[in-house]
Protein backbone atom coordinates (compact mmCIF):
# COMPACT_ATOMS: atom_id res chain seq x y z
CA UNK A 1 0.00 0.00 0.00
CA UNK A 2 1.40 3.46 -0.53
CA UNK A 3 1.79 6.03 1.06
CA UNK A 4 -0.53 8.60 -0.77
CA UNK A 5 -3.37 7.46 -2.99
CA UNK A 6 -2.70 5.84 -6.55
CA UNK A 7 -3.47 8.46 -9.37
CA UNK A 8 -1.02 11.28 -9.20
CA UNK A 9 1.46 11.79 -12.31
CA UNK A 10 4.22 9.58 -12.46
CA UNK A 11 7.70 10.56 -11.96
CA UNK A 12 9.31 10.83 -15.78
CA UNK A 13 12.99 11.02 -16.66
CA UNK A 14 11.99 13.64 -19.14
CA UNK A 15 12.46 13.58 -23.02
CA UNK A 16 15.86 14.19 -22.74
CA UNK A 17 16.80 11.45 -20.04
CA UNK A 18 18.52 13.50 -18.01
CA UNK A 19 17.31 11.97 -14.29
CA UNK A 20 17.16 8.33 -15.63
CA UNK A 21 19.76 6.52 -13.77
CA UNK A 22 18.28 8.18 -10.58
CA UNK A 23 14.34 6.59 -11.75
CA UNK A 24 16.75 3.42 -12.81
CA UNK A 25 17.99 3.58 -9.38
CA UNK A 26 14.98 3.67 -7.49
CA UNK A 27 13.55 0.41 -8.64
CA UNK A 28 16.73 -1.34 -7.67
CA UNK A 29 16.50 0.27 -3.67
CA UNK A 30 19.21 2.38 -4.77
CA UNK A 31 19.99 6.47 -4.18
CA UNK A 32 22.09 7.40 -7.39
CA UNK A 33 23.08 11.13 -7.26
CA UNK A 34 25.27 13.52 -9.48
CA UNK A 35 28.63 13.60 -8.34
CA UNK A 36 30.84 16.13 -10.26
CA UNK A 37 34.26 14.30 -11.24
CA UNK A 38 35.82 18.14 -11.74
CA UNK A 39 35.57 19.30 -8.41
CA UNK A 40 34.52 16.42 -6.23
CA UNK A 41 31.48 17.63 -4.89
CA UNK A 42 27.80 16.06 -4.99
CA UNK A 43 25.11 17.99 -6.39
CA UNK A 44 21.36 17.38 -6.57
CA UNK A 45 18.58 17.80 -8.59
CA UNK A 46 19.53 16.04 -11.69
CA UNK A 47 21.62 18.65 -14.20
CA UNK A 48 23.63 18.87 -16.74
CA UNK A 49 26.68 20.57 -15.40
CA UNK A 50 28.25 21.40 -12.02
CA UNK A 51 27.12 24.53 -10.54
CA UNK A 52 30.15 24.87 -9.00
CA UNK A 53 32.65 24.39 -11.79
CA UNK A 54 30.79 24.39 -14.76
CA UNK A 55 32.38 20.76 -15.85
CA UNK A 56 29.99 18.89 -17.87
CA UNK A 57 31.90 15.46 -16.25
CA UNK A 58 29.31 14.09 -13.59
CA UNK A 59 29.08 11.14 -12.51
CA UNK A 60 26.30 9.21 -11.01
CA UNK A 61 27.18 7.44 -7.48
CA UNK A 62 25.25 5.71 -4.86
CA UNK A 63 24.59 7.40 -1.85
CA UNK A 64 23.49 5.61 1.45
CA UNK A 65 19.68 6.31 2.17
CA UNK A 66 20.36 8.13 5.92
CA UNK A 67 19.39 11.88 6.09
CA UNK A 68 18.18 14.64 8.07
CA UNK A 69 14.72 16.57 8.39
CA UNK A 70 15.95 20.00 6.89
CA UNK A 71 12.26 21.11 6.99
CA UNK A 72 8.64 19.61 6.50
CA UNK A 73 5.45 20.64 5.87
CA UNK A 74 1.99 18.99 6.63
CA UNK A 75 -0.65 19.18 3.88
CA UNK A 76 -4.46 19.55 4.66
CA UNK A 77 -5.95 21.10 1.53
CA UNK A 78 -5.74 18.70 -1.42
CA UNK A 79 -4.86 20.31 -4.88
CA UNK A 80 -5.10 17.00 -6.74
CA UNK A 81 -8.67 15.16 -7.47
CA UNK A 82 -6.56 11.78 -6.41
CA UNK A 83 -5.91 13.42 -2.96
CA UNK A 84 -9.42 14.28 -2.13
CA UNK A 85 -11.17 13.24 0.49
CA UNK A 86 -7.15 11.78 1.53
CA UNK A 87 -5.24 13.68 4.23
CA UNK A 88 -3.50 15.09 6.09
CA UNK A 89 -0.10 13.61 4.82
CA UNK A 90 3.49 15.01 5.64
CA UNK A 91 6.37 15.77 3.08
CA UNK A 92 10.16 16.37 3.87
CA UNK A 93 12.73 18.04 2.89
CA UNK A 94 15.94 15.88 4.24
CA UNK A 95 19.92 16.74 3.61
CA UNK A 96 22.36 13.68 2.80
CA UNK A 97 25.03 14.20 5.31
CA UNK A 98 26.88 11.99 3.14
CA UNK A 99 26.27 13.62 -0.20
CA UNK A 100 27.91 17.69 0.62
CA UNK A 101 24.15 18.08 2.33
CA UNK A 102 22.14 17.84 -0.89
CA UNK A 103 18.16 17.53 -0.38
CA UNK A 104 15.56 15.61 -1.08
CA UNK A 105 11.78 15.87 -1.07
CA UNK A 106 9.63 12.65 0.06
CA UNK A 107 6.99 11.53 2.22
CA UNK A 108 7.63 10.74 6.28
CA UNK A 109 6.01 7.66 6.95
CA UNK A 110 3.57 6.83 9.55
CA UNK A 111 0.87 9.00 11.72
CA UNK A 112 0.51 12.01 9.55
CA UNK A 113 -0.40 14.19 12.38
CA UNK A 114 3.02 13.32 14.14
CA UNK A 115 5.25 16.21 15.51
CA UNK A 116 8.06 16.10 12.85
CA UNK A 117 11.59 17.28 14.48
CA UNK A 118 13.85 19.16 12.09
CA UNK A 119 17.45 18.11 12.87
CA UNK A 120 15.64 14.24 13.51
CA UNK A 121 17.41 11.37 11.38
CA UNK A 122 15.76 9.39 8.80
CA UNK A 123 16.07 6.60 6.70
CA UNK A 124 14.76 6.23 3.05
CA UNK A 125 12.59 3.85 2.06
CA UNK A 126 11.64 2.68 -1.44
CA UNK A 127 8.02 2.37 -2.42
CA UNK A 128 7.39 0.48 -5.42
CA UNK A 129 4.99 0.96 -8.16
CA UNK A 130 5.05 -2.09 -9.79
CA UNK A 131 2.15 -2.09 -11.67
CA UNK A 132 2.40 1.24 -12.83
CA UNK A 133 2.53 2.51 -16.51
CA UNK A 134 5.42 2.89 -17.07
CA UNK A 135 6.34 1.20 -13.11
CA UNK A 136 8.56 3.57 -10.85
CA UNK A 137 9.71 3.18 -7.46
CA UNK A 138 9.54 6.89 -4.48
CA UNK A 139 11.80 7.58 -2.22
CA UNK A 140 10.49 8.04 1.49
CA UNK A 141 11.47 8.55 4.44
CA UNK A 142 11.39 7.12 8.13
CA UNK A 143 12.41 7.95 11.55
CA UNK A 144 15.11 6.41 13.46
CA UNK B 1 31.34 58.84 -15.98
CA UNK B 2 27.75 59.86 -15.52
CA UNK B 3 25.92 58.07 -12.75
CA UNK B 4 23.84 54.82 -14.33
CA UNK B 5 20.47 55.22 -12.89
CA UNK B 6 16.66 55.52 -13.15
CA UNK B 7 16.37 57.68 -10.00
CA UNK B 8 13.58 60.44 -10.67
CA UNK B 9 13.64 59.84 -14.59
CA UNK B 10 10.44 58.30 -14.83
CA UNK B 11 6.89 58.86 -13.22
CA UNK B 12 3.98 56.84 -12.90
CA UNK B 13 1.27 59.11 -14.60
CA UNK B 14 -1.86 56.94 -14.45
CA UNK B 15 -3.33 54.32 -12.79
CA UNK B 16 -6.23 52.00 -13.66
CA UNK B 17 -7.99 48.70 -13.17
CA UNK B 18 -11.27 46.90 -13.58
CA UNK B 19 -13.75 45.69 -11.10
CA UNK B 20 -11.91 43.25 -9.34
CA UNK B 21 -14.05 39.83 -9.46
CA UNK B 22 -13.75 36.32 -7.61
CA UNK B 23 -12.29 33.46 -9.93
CA UNK B 24 -14.52 32.74 -12.52
CA UNK B 25 -16.20 35.18 -11.82
CA UNK B 26 -15.96 37.80 -14.60
CA UNK B 27 -18.29 38.65 -16.96
CA UNK B 28 -15.82 39.69 -19.29
CA UNK B 29 -12.49 37.73 -21.29
CA UNK B 30 -9.34 38.52 -20.02
CA UNK B 31 -8.01 40.34 -23.00
CA UNK B 32 -10.81 42.45 -22.39
CA UNK B 33 -10.23 43.24 -18.83
CA UNK B 34 -6.50 44.36 -20.09
CA UNK B 35 -8.20 46.78 -22.38
CA UNK B 36 -10.63 48.08 -19.54
CA UNK B 37 -7.64 48.65 -17.70
CA UNK B 38 -5.11 50.12 -19.75
CA UNK B 39 -7.96 52.50 -21.02
CA UNK B 40 -8.68 53.54 -17.43
CA UNK B 41 -5.12 54.05 -16.49
CA UNK B 42 -4.98 56.57 -20.02
CA UNK B 43 -7.44 58.41 -18.68
CA UNK B 44 -6.41 58.66 -15.51
CA UNK B 45 -2.96 59.74 -17.22
CA UNK B 46 -5.55 62.59 -18.99
CA UNK B 47 -3.41 61.02 -22.63
CA UNK B 48 -5.14 59.61 -25.18
CA UNK B 49 -4.55 55.90 -25.12
CA UNK B 50 -3.66 55.68 -29.12
CA UNK B 51 -0.54 57.60 -27.66
CA UNK B 52 0.65 54.55 -25.61
CA UNK B 53 3.66 53.18 -27.40
CA UNK B 54 5.17 50.36 -25.57
CA UNK B 55 3.89 47.56 -23.30
CA UNK B 56 5.01 45.53 -20.39
CA UNK B 57 3.91 42.76 -18.59
CA UNK B 58 5.14 39.81 -16.66
CA UNK B 59 4.00 35.71 -15.49
CA UNK B 60 3.77 35.34 -19.24
CA UNK B 61 0.42 37.43 -19.69
CA UNK B 62 -1.53 36.38 -22.25
CA UNK B 63 -2.68 39.58 -23.62
CA UNK B 64 0.06 39.88 -26.74
CA UNK B 65 1.30 44.00 -27.02
CA UNK B 66 0.60 43.42 -30.75
CA UNK B 67 -3.25 42.53 -30.58
CA UNK B 68 -3.11 45.18 -27.93
CA UNK B 69 -1.78 47.60 -29.96
CA UNK B 70 -4.05 46.66 -32.71
CA UNK B 71 -6.99 46.75 -30.56
CA UNK B 72 -6.47 50.02 -28.63
CA UNK B 73 -5.19 51.89 -32.44
CA UNK B 74 -1.97 52.47 -31.00
CA UNK B 75 -0.23 55.12 -33.61
CA UNK B 76 3.40 53.04 -33.73
CA UNK B 77 4.40 50.27 -31.27
CA UNK B 78 8.22 51.28 -29.53
CA UNK B 79 8.50 48.78 -27.01
CA UNK B 80 6.90 45.38 -25.78
CA UNK B 81 8.39 43.36 -22.90
CA UNK B 82 7.85 40.22 -20.50
CA UNK B 83 9.70 40.17 -18.06
CA UNK B 84 10.32 35.85 -17.36
CA UNK B 85 8.67 34.66 -14.05
CA UNK B 86 5.96 33.24 -12.84
CA UNK B 87 3.13 34.91 -10.51
CA UNK B 88 3.90 38.17 -9.04
CA UNK B 89 7.78 38.10 -8.62
CA UNK B 90 8.25 40.17 -11.77
CA UNK B 91 5.72 43.15 -11.38
CA UNK B 92 8.20 45.54 -9.73
CA UNK B 93 10.46 45.19 -12.94
CA UNK B 94 7.58 45.13 -15.58
CA UNK B 95 7.17 48.47 -14.12
CA UNK B 96 11.12 49.06 -14.19
CA UNK B 97 11.75 48.40 -17.62
CA UNK B 98 8.87 50.45 -18.97
CA UNK B 99 10.41 53.46 -16.98
CA UNK B 100 13.83 52.04 -18.65
CA UNK B 101 12.39 52.34 -21.87
CA UNK B 102 11.09 55.73 -21.51
CA UNK B 103 14.40 56.85 -19.78
CA UNK B 104 16.21 56.11 -23.03
CA UNK B 105 14.16 57.06 -25.29
CA UNK B 106 13.26 53.76 -26.76
CA UNK B 107 9.29 54.70 -26.30
CA UNK B 108 7.32 57.68 -24.75
CA UNK B 109 4.39 56.14 -22.80
CA UNK B 110 4.63 52.48 -21.63
CA UNK B 111 1.68 50.88 -19.74
CA UNK B 112 2.83 48.05 -17.66
CA UNK B 113 0.10 46.26 -17.05
CA UNK B 114 -1.96 42.43 -15.87
CA UNK B 115 -4.92 41.01 -17.07
CA UNK B 116 -6.36 37.43 -15.29
CA UNK B 117 -9.53 35.60 -15.77
CA UNK B 118 -9.02 32.85 -13.96
CA UNK B 119 -12.38 31.19 -14.70
CA UNK B 120 -11.71 31.35 -18.46
CA UNK B 121 -7.89 29.84 -18.08
CA UNK B 122 -6.39 27.45 -15.69
CA UNK B 123 -6.35 28.38 -11.81
CA UNK B 124 -3.01 28.82 -10.16
CA UNK B 125 -3.79 26.76 -6.88
CA UNK B 126 -4.42 23.58 -8.05
CA UNK B 127 -1.86 20.70 -9.23
CA UNK B 128 -2.04 20.26 -12.94
CA UNK B 129 -3.83 17.52 -14.54
CA UNK B 130 -1.11 15.80 -16.69
CA UNK B 131 -0.46 11.96 -16.13
CA UNK B 132 3.21 12.41 -16.03
CA UNK B 133 5.96 14.89 -14.03
CA UNK B 134 8.65 15.53 -15.64
CA UNK B 135 11.98 17.59 -14.40
CA UNK B 136 11.84 19.13 -11.37
CA UNK B 137 8.49 18.20 -11.01
CA UNK B 138 8.91 14.51 -11.01
CA UNK B 139 10.77 14.70 -7.98
CA UNK B 140 7.93 16.57 -5.80
CA UNK B 141 4.88 16.07 -7.59
CA UNK B 142 4.73 12.31 -6.83
CA UNK B 143 4.79 13.54 -2.98
CA UNK B 144 2.24 15.90 -3.34
CA UNK B 145 4.20 18.65 -3.63
CA UNK B 146 2.72 20.31 -6.54
CA UNK B 147 0.82 24.13 -5.89
CA UNK B 148 2.48 27.56 -4.75
CA UNK B 149 1.04 27.00 -0.91
CA UNK B 150 2.81 23.20 -1.30
CA UNK B 151 6.24 24.65 -3.25
CA UNK B 152 7.21 27.52 -0.56
CA UNK B 153 5.77 26.23 2.95
CA UNK B 154 8.59 24.37 4.20
CA UNK B 155 11.03 27.47 3.14
CA UNK B 156 8.79 29.36 5.51
CA UNK B 157 8.56 26.85 7.98
CA UNK B 158 12.44 26.71 8.30
CA UNK B 159 13.06 30.12 8.65
CA UNK B 160 10.45 30.66 11.84
CA UNK B 161 12.19 27.44 13.10
CA UNK B 162 15.46 29.33 12.79
CA UNK B 163 14.44 32.64 14.33
CA UNK B 164 11.71 31.48 16.52
CA UNK B 165 9.08 33.16 14.68
CA UNK B 166 5.37 32.65 15.68
CA UNK B 167 2.25 32.22 13.99
CA UNK B 168 0.73 35.35 15.16
CA UNK B 169 3.43 37.23 13.08
CA UNK B 170 1.64 35.25 10.10
CA UNK B 171 -1.61 36.36 11.70
CA UNK B 172 -0.71 39.68 12.14
CA UNK B 173 -0.13 40.00 8.29
CA UNK B 174 -3.35 38.61 7.68
CA UNK B 175 -5.44 40.97 9.95
CA UNK B 176 -3.75 43.96 8.25
CA UNK B 177 -4.49 42.91 4.70
CA UNK B 178 -8.35 42.46 6.10
CA UNK B 179 -8.20 45.57 8.10
CA UNK B 180 -7.41 47.82 5.38
CA UNK B 181 -9.95 46.11 2.89
CA UNK B 182 -12.75 47.32 5.10
CA UNK B 183 -12.27 50.79 3.77
CA UNK B 184 -11.95 49.88 0.39
CA UNK B 185 -14.76 49.49 -1.68
CA UNK B 186 -12.68 47.86 -4.62
CA UNK B 187 -11.90 45.03 -2.61
CA UNK B 188 -13.46 41.64 -3.11
CA UNK B 189 -13.10 41.43 0.79
CA UNK B 190 -14.86 44.33 1.52
CA UNK B 191 -17.54 43.85 4.02
CA UNK B 192 -16.17 40.55 5.25
CA UNK B 193 -13.82 41.44 8.00
CA UNK B 194 -10.96 38.88 9.54
CA UNK B 195 -10.40 38.56 13.50
CA UNK B 196 -7.97 36.47 15.73
CA UNK B 197 -10.47 33.88 16.37
CA UNK B 198 -11.80 33.39 12.84
CA UNK B 199 -8.21 33.26 11.38
CA UNK B 200 -7.14 30.73 14.24
CA UNK B 201 -10.49 28.63 13.74
CA UNK B 202 -9.82 28.95 9.82
CA UNK B 203 -8.80 24.94 7.98
CA UNK B 204 -5.02 24.13 7.42
CA UNK B 205 -4.01 24.86 3.59
CA UNK B 206 -0.40 23.51 4.35
CA UNK B 207 0.99 24.33 7.78
CA UNK B 208 2.04 26.98 8.59
CA UNK B 209 -0.13 28.56 6.20
CA UNK B 210 -3.85 28.94 6.84
CA UNK B 211 -6.90 29.35 4.78
CA UNK B 212 -6.27 33.56 5.38
CA UNK B 213 -2.63 33.12 5.46
CA UNK B 214 -3.38 32.49 1.18
CA UNK B 215 -3.70 35.03 -2.01
CA UNK B 216 -6.83 34.75 -3.51
CA UNK B 217 -7.41 33.85 -6.95
CA UNK B 218 -9.09 36.69 -8.84
CA UNK B 219 -10.14 37.88 -12.02
CA UNK B 220 -9.19 41.46 -13.53
CA UNK B 221 -7.25 43.48 -14.57
CA UNK B 222 -4.63 46.58 -13.72
CA UNK B 223 -2.41 48.99 -15.56
CA UNK B 224 -0.17 51.40 -14.47
CA UNK B 225 1.43 54.11 -17.52
CA UNK B 226 4.67 55.18 -17.64
CA UNK B 227 6.24 58.47 -18.97
CA UNK B 228 9.60 60.29 -18.79
CA UNK B 229 10.06 62.58 -15.50
CA UNK B 230 9.87 65.85 -17.94
CA UNK B 231 6.22 65.04 -18.35
CA UNK B 232 5.15 65.23 -14.72
CA UNK B 233 3.54 68.86 -14.86
CA UNK B 234 1.73 68.04 -17.69
CA UNK B 235 -0.12 65.19 -15.44
CA UNK B 236 -3.25 66.21 -13.79
CA UNK B 237 -2.43 63.89 -10.89
CA UNK B 238 0.70 64.22 -8.72
CA UNK B 239 3.55 62.80 -10.28
CA UNK B 240 4.56 59.14 -8.60
CA UNK B 241 8.70 58.84 -9.67
CA UNK B 242 10.18 55.60 -9.72
CA UNK B 243 12.95 55.85 -7.02
CA UNK B 244 14.61 52.48 -7.44
CA UNK B 245 14.07 49.64 -8.96
CA UNK B 246 15.75 46.30 -9.08
CA UNK B 247 15.13 42.35 -10.03
CA UNK B 248 16.72 39.03 -9.50
CA UNK B 249 17.68 36.77 -6.97
CA UNK B 250 20.75 35.19 -5.10
CA UNK B 251 23.31 32.45 -5.54
CA UNK B 252 22.37 28.88 -7.23
CA UNK B 253 18.38 30.21 -5.49
CA UNK B 254 16.84 27.92 -8.30
CA UNK B 255 18.96 24.58 -7.78
CA UNK B 256 16.77 22.09 -8.50
CA UNK B 257 14.67 20.14 -5.77
CA UNK B 258 14.60 22.60 -3.26
CA UNK B 259 18.59 22.96 -3.34
CA UNK B 260 19.55 26.58 -3.25
CA UNK B 261 22.10 27.43 -0.66
CA UNK B 262 19.98 30.47 0.70
CA UNK B 263 16.58 28.08 1.46
CA UNK B 264 14.80 29.74 3.75
CA UNK B 265 14.11 33.29 1.87
CA UNK B 266 12.63 35.26 -0.19
CA UNK B 267 15.16 36.13 -2.59
CA UNK B 268 15.78 39.55 -2.00
CA UNK B 269 18.88 39.42 0.02
CA UNK B 270 20.93 40.14 -3.09
CA UNK B 271 17.85 42.39 -4.60
CA UNK B 272 17.30 44.75 -1.92
CA UNK B 273 20.58 46.27 -1.64
CA UNK B 274 20.52 47.38 -5.19
CA UNK B 275 16.88 48.44 -4.74
CA UNK B 276 17.89 51.11 -1.53
CA UNK B 277 21.16 52.02 -3.51
CA UNK B 278 19.27 53.41 -6.42
CA UNK B 279 16.76 55.28 -4.35
CA UNK B 280 19.25 56.53 -2.05
CA UNK B 281 17.34 55.81 0.68
CA UNK B 282 16.83 53.00 3.23
CA UNK B 283 14.22 51.55 5.30
CA UNK B 284 13.91 53.77 7.53
CA UNK B 285 12.88 56.47 5.06
CA UNK B 286 10.24 54.54 3.66
CA UNK B 287 6.49 55.74 4.82
CA UNK B 288 4.38 52.71 3.59
CA UNK B 289 4.93 49.08 2.84
CA UNK B 290 3.07 47.53 -0.21
CA UNK B 291 4.79 43.65 0.30
CA UNK B 292 3.13 41.15 -1.72
CA UNK B 293 1.33 38.30 -0.06
CA UNK B 294 1.51 35.06 -2.38
CA UNK B 295 1.69 33.69 1.64
CA UNK B 296 2.22 35.83 5.02
CA UNK B 297 5.27 33.36 5.11
CA UNK B 298 6.76 35.29 2.03
CA UNK B 299 5.74 38.79 3.45
CA UNK B 300 7.81 37.96 6.85
CA UNK B 301 10.83 37.01 4.74
CA UNK B 302 10.43 39.82 2.50
CA UNK B 303 10.40 42.49 4.86
CA UNK B 304 13.75 40.94 6.59
CA UNK B 305 15.17 40.67 3.47
CA UNK B 306 14.42 44.23 3.07
CA UNK B 307 15.43 45.49 6.36
CA UNK B 308 13.04 46.12 8.05
CA UNK B 309 13.20 44.63 11.37
CA UNK B 310 16.04 41.52 11.87
CA UNK B 311 15.04 38.39 12.03
CA UNK B 312 14.32 38.25 15.58
CA UNK B 313 12.44 40.99 15.88
CA UNK B 314 9.75 40.01 13.47
CA UNK B 315 7.91 38.47 16.10
CA UNK B 316 8.07 42.29 17.57
CA UNK B 317 7.31 44.29 14.20
CA UNK B 318 4.17 42.32 13.06
CA UNK B 319 1.66 43.11 15.15
CA UNK B 320 -1.50 44.66 13.81
CA UNK B 321 -1.50 47.75 15.55
CA UNK B 322 2.13 48.40 14.03
CA UNK B 323 0.84 47.45 10.43
CA UNK B 324 -2.57 49.79 10.13
CA UNK B 325 -2.62 53.23 8.35
CA UNK B 326 -3.03 55.74 9.97
CA UNK B 327 -1.24 55.36 12.77
CA UNK B 328 1.24 52.16 12.53
CA UNK B 329 4.42 52.79 12.38
CA UNK B 330 4.57 50.52 9.29
CA UNK B 331 1.67 50.37 7.28
CA UNK B 332 1.28 47.22 5.52
CA UNK B 333 -0.51 46.62 2.55
CA UNK B 334 -3.04 49.60 2.96
CA UNK B 335 -5.54 48.50 -0.17
CA UNK B 336 -5.75 45.00 1.08
CA UNK B 337 -3.30 43.80 -1.14
CA UNK B 338 -3.40 39.92 -2.57
CA UNK B 339 -5.26 38.92 0.57
CA UNK B 340 -8.15 41.20 0.25
CA UNK B 341 -8.50 43.70 -2.09
CA UNK B 342 -7.45 41.58 -5.55
CA UNK B 343 -4.97 39.22 -6.33
CA UNK B 344 -3.84 40.84 -9.22
CA UNK B 345 -0.57 39.28 -8.81
CA UNK B 346 0.40 42.88 -7.43
CA UNK B 347 -0.08 45.41 -9.91
CA UNK B 348 -2.83 46.14 -7.23
CA UNK B 349 0.01 47.34 -4.73
CA UNK B 350 1.64 49.59 -7.38
CA UNK B 351 -1.74 51.24 -8.20
CA UNK B 352 -1.84 51.90 -3.77
CA UNK B 353 1.14 53.07 -3.72
CA UNK B 354 0.19 55.72 -6.40
CA UNK B 355 -2.91 56.19 -4.42
CA UNK B 356 -0.83 56.81 -1.22
CA UNK B 357 2.12 58.95 -2.89
CA UNK B 358 -1.19 61.07 -4.10
CA UNK B 359 -2.68 61.29 -0.89
CA UNK B 360 -6.15 59.57 -1.73
CA UNK B 361 -5.70 55.92 -0.42
CA UNK B 362 -8.77 54.84 1.21
CA UNK B 363 -6.34 53.36 4.29
CA UNK B 364 -4.08 57.16 3.75
CA UNK B 365 -0.66 57.15 5.59
CA UNK B 366 0.60 60.16 7.12
CA UNK B 367 3.57 59.86 5.71
CA UNK B 368 3.28 58.96 2.35
CA UNK B 369 6.88 61.30 0.35
CA UNK B 370 7.95 57.00 0.09
CA UNK B 371 6.29 53.67 -0.93
CA UNK B 372 7.97 50.64 -1.48
CA UNK B 373 6.52 47.55 -3.80
CA UNK B 374 7.60 44.11 -3.25
CA UNK B 375 6.79 41.56 -5.36
CA UNK B 376 5.91 38.03 -5.73
CA UNK B 377 8.55 36.70 -2.45
CA UNK B 378 10.19 33.20 -3.55
CA UNK B 379 9.22 33.65 -7.06
CA UNK B 380 12.06 34.30 -8.60
CA UNK B 381 13.31 36.68 -10.28
CA UNK B 382 12.19 38.60 -7.74
CA UNK B 383 11.59 42.20 -8.07
CA UNK B 384 10.72 45.44 -5.58
CA UNK B 385 10.67 49.34 -6.49
CA UNK B 386 10.10 52.69 -4.43
CA UNK B 387 8.06 55.24 -5.58
CA UNK B 388 8.33 59.32 -4.57
CA UNK B 389 6.68 62.58 -4.52
CA UNK B 390 8.70 65.36 -5.92
CA UNK B 391 9.57 66.21 -2.90
CA UNK B 392 11.55 63.02 -2.06
CA UNK B 393 14.11 63.20 -5.33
Amino acid sequence: MSYLPEGLPIPSAGADGLSTPYWEGTRREKLMIQFCRGCKHWQWGPEWICHRCNSFDRDWREVAGKGVIYSYQRVWHPVHPALNGHGPYIAVLVELPAADNVRMIGNLLGDPKQDVPIGGTVEAVFEHHASASPPYSLVHWRLV
Amino acid sequence: MTERTLRGQAVIAGIGETTYYKHGQSPDSEFKLALMAILAAAKDAGIDPKNIDGFTSYSNDRSDPSRLAAALGTRELRFSNMQWGGGGGGVAAAVGNAAAAVATGMANCVVAFRALAQGQFARFGRGSGAPLAAGDDAFTVPYGVMSPAQKFAMKVTRFMHDHGVKQEALRAISLASYHHAQNNPRAVMYGRPLDEAKYDASRWIVEPFHLFDCCLENDGAAAVIIMPADRARDLPHKASYLLGVASGSDHRCAAPVHNGPNYASSHFATVAPHLYEMAKLGPKDIGVVQCYENFTGGVLMSLVEHGFCAPEEANDLLRLENLIAPTGRMPLNTSGGNLAECYMHGLELVNEAVRQIRGVSVNQAPRNDTVIVVGGPMVTPVSSLILGSEAAL
